[in-house]
């Protein structure tokens, strides 16, 4: 026999202790590592988002204002594109040859094997003709998304718009994902939780390409999508329109509230814009854009923009002497066409003197609101002037004023009614004299109210002495109503004396512009001093007298008296909201106020730009 | 009639057992890898289990052929059969198809052939040839030479077609020679170098040092084992250990663990020459030795590899089945020691693998289909099949050692570290400790030229075994 027989021991040795090590190896994967298995179960299952539509929504009388519209993201994975026809591709998408390569580049770069977006927000026709040619495009597929449609073209600053959700937002709130939409403004945002519906999933298994290969357990641990909830705003979209009509070529805000409710019926901030327009591909140029403008359209004028209230404050201040007793009804105080005190002058209009305080309030006089003040503030209940105003401050902001008053706006402002304590730093002393404050008497100096702040006065007049919580959204299954009664502590007696002087300046005072033909209307009208132009124009009111059904304010820039611009704007939109239409006497003046062009003229032509961008 | 009872008697119907087995294990693993619902007939001959089962009818036919053919005639012809598939393989680099890169085929009317497959059997039977001639030694220099030519030809003819997995089979015949004489410790310098190479660009420098002193410690105490002298040598490094701990501190003022070993070894060493020069203990100089070129061989390839360019480093830890990138290059063996590891004890059972099914291991029909018995059969499962293969490869040894004739024994144990050589690695590249080069699994890879090439290498080797007791050598 062969001598080296004995290696045939060394070899079968050799040949055992590597097959050993190969079970340990297999036991230490199969039985030991359970690493491996998860991993198995992600390679082979694929969790898909089932994104829900979201909420629709509605004005008063369930007409449609916001909607979806499917949108298509072509998606890519790098990794299983083969070679296909280019040229067809770019002429279906309408893009050039470049941005197809840099966007192939800019996927791959960002994974070979994941999915990512080649081109975003392909519209229906496009989609149509694409889908059909899909299957000589491996690699390539389609995503449905859903995008905001809008019926109208105005009124973008109520509804806000959704973009996506930014890093930290998905780190504070685990409902987000990357590449989700969310609420940025407006309506979209503050009721984001009801409109957002909730997401479900789809398990899915897929092969090594990503393919789809079937449902896992027959779907038994998908989860369907619940669709957003719908959204009844208080608005009426009809009037929207017809005040954005009016608004046309102006800066400013109007807010109509109904006063037994709290509903806004209309917010116009102008100039706006087309919601449409921060929707898809265009959005951050247009975006930009807006910014840019110079009559900056993305301010919202009814919630943010703080103004001295003017002359209709008076409203106020007659309220509360009557409240402190410090005048009566029948209070008269002389007026020589102004009112001046140690070398100081306030001026006033052309009126017959001395006037009561209904007639006051009629004709606006200065001077009487200078003494009231006078004698609210050196009232003799109180030790010193900065209590007697601490004391006034108080009922101011029982009207609401100096706060937010609506958590439907995210964006709302406070104004401001300034405290004690600001002017004990202004003064530098505790120990005011009434004349430091006088121009608060009318509703001028440090006093900053929002539009919609005074069309909530103006629901607490028309209401006598109460407003409700002003909203714009209707309580609902999903919506929860936050609609409070705030009353201002004035007796109801009171209310109706102001009342009546309102109803004078509207029938034959300064605020006779805003009249309507059989509705008695009671209204306040203001001119807001403007250091920087021409000042602004605003006017109050509330119609009809009994059982008031709006109570409005307006706001016009630069529109100089409140008779001017805001008074009639008010009456028409009062007149159209209550009787549904124009009386023929005031189609000259509608024509009037929808002409008037109030911007600059070197942004005139820009403006007109915007408008032709904008279309209907 | 004689000789054919003859024949039913002496065949070594173990070994058509196992084959079989095997084989039909293969097919069931081959129908489950690429089985999918709208193809669900296992005799569908478009699909690859249908075609599979056509190779192993053709397999049976060709290993009964064999079995009726004159078991001379291998012996007789074994050289021109070498010289016909040298041509072969010179043929195909001119007129062979390319596929994966690999110009290795040819096609037939729709069949395609590798004739390197086949090379190997004929490889066998010419070393088995050679060697079993009278006046070959093969510890001399011009025996060797005409071995190492026999197998540089067809190995260097298949690397040109771009195939190196399959030219690395003929290094598996290193096994045959140490069988057949050739010195023990060129057998442990091959298995050194390879594993050194292995384990340095596999593990960190202090993991391969541990190994190596581990090593030595091991040798050392075989050499010299019941002199009492263990315990000395345990106490004595412990003394170098904190020796080498405090000059690190005073040198340096920190001190890493692989410096720490390193010192440690050092010291002990240095001053253990001391003691081996005086007591003349030769073998363990020898080891010490050894253990010191093997930790200046793995210093210098780790610094010649830090010293490549980035696609260099790529291709061989490529090769080596660590590229970290799981996305790209190491792909494949994290998705197949997934498809393995999600298996469990006892797998997911026949069809019921996701891994597998939807086509996360690339090549899971062909190189990588132990992944399908891994995760549809589990732990149980591959335990069994690497056991059938065992025993399959140990009855291969045990036949050859009882032929009498050179020429077979040599041919069987050339079977055998084939086979060995294929499992091995096919195996261990699935489970991520072999390098990924593509060889198929013998019985399981989908492919008739694999299937086939197996089938003659193991039937010729049965014929002469069934024909042993009328040879006399």
């Amino acid at each position: 026999m062969n001598k080296f027989t004995h290696r045939k021991t060394i070899i079968s040795g050799i040949i055992i202790g590597v097959f050993g090590i190969c079970i340990v190896q297999l036991f230490n994967l199969q039985v030991i590592d359970e690493s491996y298995k998860l991993s198995a179960i992600n390679n082979a299952q694929r969790t898909e988002t089932q994104y829900p539509a979201r909420g629709l929504i509605y004005d008063r009388n369930q007409e449609l204002l916001v909607y979806n519209q499917a949108a298509y993201d072509l998606m890519i994975i790098p990794r299983q594109v083969k070679v296909f026809d280019t040229l067809e591709l770019i002429s279906i998408l309408g893009i050039s040859k470049e941005t197809l390569e840099k966007n192939i580049h800019k996927c791959k770069h960002y994974s070979n094997f994941k999915a990512s977006i080649l081109i975003s927000q392909i519209t229906d026709s496009k989609y149509a003709r694409l889908q059909e040619k899909l299957y000589k495009y491996p690699g390539f597929f389609m995503q449905t998304r859903t995008l905001r449609k809008y019926n109208v073209a105005h009124s973008a600053d109520v509804f806000g718009y959704i973009g996506e959700v930014s890093p930290a937002q998905i780190e504070r709130d685990s409902n987000y994902a990357l590449g989700d939409y969310i609420g940025i403004n407006g309506l979209e945002k503050s009721y984001e939780t009801v409109l957002r519906g909730t997401k479900g999933k789809r398990i899915l298994l897929v092969d090594n390409y990503n393919r789809v290969k079937g449902s896992y357990h027959n779907g038994d641990y998908d989860v369907p999508a619940i669709v957003g909830g719908n959204i009844t705003t208080t608005l009426d979209i009809k009037l929207q329109e017809y005040a954005y009509q009016l608004m046309r070529n102006k800066k400013g805000g109007i807010v109509a509230i109904e006063p037994s409710t709290g509903e806004i019926l209309l917010k116009v901030s102008s100039p706006g814009y087309d919601p449409q327009l921060l929707v898809g591909l265009e959005r951050g140029m247009n975006y930009r854009k807006l910014q840019a403008d110079e009559n900056t359209p993305l301010f919202d004028r009814t919630v943010m923009a703080s103004y001295p209230p003017g002359s209709t404050f008076k409203t106020i201040q007659a309220l509360i002497g009557l409240q402190e007793g410090v005048i009566t009804p029948e209070s008269r105080f002389e007026c020589h066409g102004g009112y001046f005190f140690n070398g100081l002058r306030m001026g006033c209009h052309n009126h017959a003197s001395p006037l009561d305080l209904k007639a006051s309030i009629q004709h606006s006089c200065n001077p009487y609101y200078v003494n009231v003040w006078r004698r609210i503030l050196e009232n003799s209940k109180y030790p010193n002037v900065r209590e007697a105003y601490g004391n006034w401050r108080k009922y101011v902001m029982s009207f609401g004023l100096g706060q937010k008053i609506c958590p439907d706006f995210r964006n709302e402002l406070s104004g401001s009614i300034p405290s004690q304590e600001y002017y004990d730093k202004v003064h530098k002393t505790k120990n005011w004299h009434w004349m430091y404050i006088m121009s608060l008497s009318i509703g001028q100096g440090e006093l900053l109210i929002t539009p919609l702040q005074i069309a909530n006065i103006a629901a607490c007049i028309a209401n006598r002495g109460y407003y409700m919580t002003p909203h714009i959204v209707r309580p609902s299954e999903q919506v929860s109503n936050y609609v409070e009664k705030h009353i201002v502590p004035i007796d109801r007696k009171n209310f109706e004396i102001v009342i009546d002087g309102m109803q004078m300046a509207a029938g034959g005072g300064t605020a006779r512009s805003a009249s309507i033909d059989s509705i008695i209307v009671c209204g306040k009208t203001g001119t807001v001093q403007n250091p920087h132009g021409a000042d602004h124009s605003v006017f109050m009111a509330f119609a009809p007298k009994e059982n008031p059904k709006i109570a409005i304010a307006v706001y016009v820039e630069n529109g100089i008296w409140g008779a001017t611009y805001a008074a009639p704007i008010a009456g028409l939109i009062m007149e159209k909201y209550l009787t549904g239409k124009i009386s023929p006497r005031k189609k000259d003046l509608e024509q009037r106020m929808m002409n008037a062009n109030l911007l600059p003229v070197s942004k005139q032509l820009k403006n007109a730009e915007n408008e032709e961008n904008i279309g209907d | 009639m004689n000789r054919q009872s003859n024949l039913l008697k002496n065949i070594d119907w173990v070994s058509i057992f196992l084959y079989t087995l095997l084989i039909f294990m293969g097919w069931l693993n081959i129908y489950a890898a690429v089985y999918d619902d709208t193809h669900s007939n296992i005799l569908d001959m478009t699909q690859k289990y249908g075609k599979q089962l056509l190779w192993i009818g053709a397999s049976f036919l060709i290993g009964f052929l064999i079995l009726l053919t004159d078991s001379k005639f291998f012996t007789a012809f074994s050289f021109v059969i070498y010289g016909l598939m040298i041509c072969l393989l010179a043929a195909v680099l001119v007129f062979g198809r390319e596929v994966n890169g690999a110009r290795s085929w040819f096609e037939l009317g729709g069949i395609r052939i590798q004739p390197a497959e086949f090379a190997k059997f004929a490889t066998a039977l010419a070393v088995a040839n050679v060697m079993s001639r009278h006046g070959f030694k093969i510890m001399r220099f011009s025996s060797l030479l005409q071995l190492g030519i026999l197998l540089f030809i067809p190995a260097a003819l298949i690397i040109l077609q771009n195939d190196t997995g399959s030219a690395l089979v003929y290094s598996s015949f290193i096994l045959v020679m140490y069988r057949e004489g050739l010195h023990g410790s060129i057998l442990l310098l091959c298995f050194v170098t390879v594993a050194l190479f292995i384990l340095t660009l596999l593990y960190s420098p202090f993991t391969v040092l541990l190994i190596i002193i581990l090593a030595s410690l091991i040798a050392f105490w075989y050499y010299r084992q019941g002199k009492g002298e263990w315990y000395k040598v345990l106490l004595f490094m412990t003394g170098c250990f904190f020796l080498s701990w405090g000059i690190c501190w005073v040198l340096q003022g920190s001190v890493s663990l692989y410096q720490l070993l390193l010192y440690t070894y050092m010291l002990t060493c240095l001053i253990g020459v001391y003691f081996i020069y005086k007591r003349k203990m030769k073998r363990i100089m020898f080891v010490l030795l050894a253990s010191w070129l093997c930790i200046g061989a793995t210093v210098s390839v780790s610094y010649a590899f830090d010293r490549l360019q980035p696609h260099q480093k790529d291709r061989i830890n490529n090769l080596l089945g660590i590229e970290t990138d799981l996305t790209g290059a190491g792909y494949n063996v994290n998705q197949s020691k997934i498809a393995i590891g999600s298996g469990g004890f006892l797998g997911k059972g026949y069809l019921q693998g996701t891994q597998t099914k939807f086509n996360f291991v690339p090549e899971q029909s062909t190189d990588f289909i132990f992944c399908t018995v891994g995760e549809e059969w589990g732990f149980v499962g591959t335990t069994f099949v690497m056991a059938l293969f065992l025993i399959f490869i140990l009855r291969l040894i045990y036949l050859s050692e009882r032929q009498r004739s050179d020429f077979s024994r040599i041919y069987g144990y050339a079977v055998a570290s084939i086979l060995f050589f294929h499992v091995a690695i096919n195996v261990g590249m699935t489970i991520g400790i072999a390098p990924v080069i593509g060889i198929p699994l013998p019985f399981f890879s989908y492919g008739g030229s694999s299937l086939w090439a197996f089938t003659i290498l193991i039937f010729i080797f049965l014929r002469l075994d069934a024909n042993r007791l009328q040879v006399f050598n």
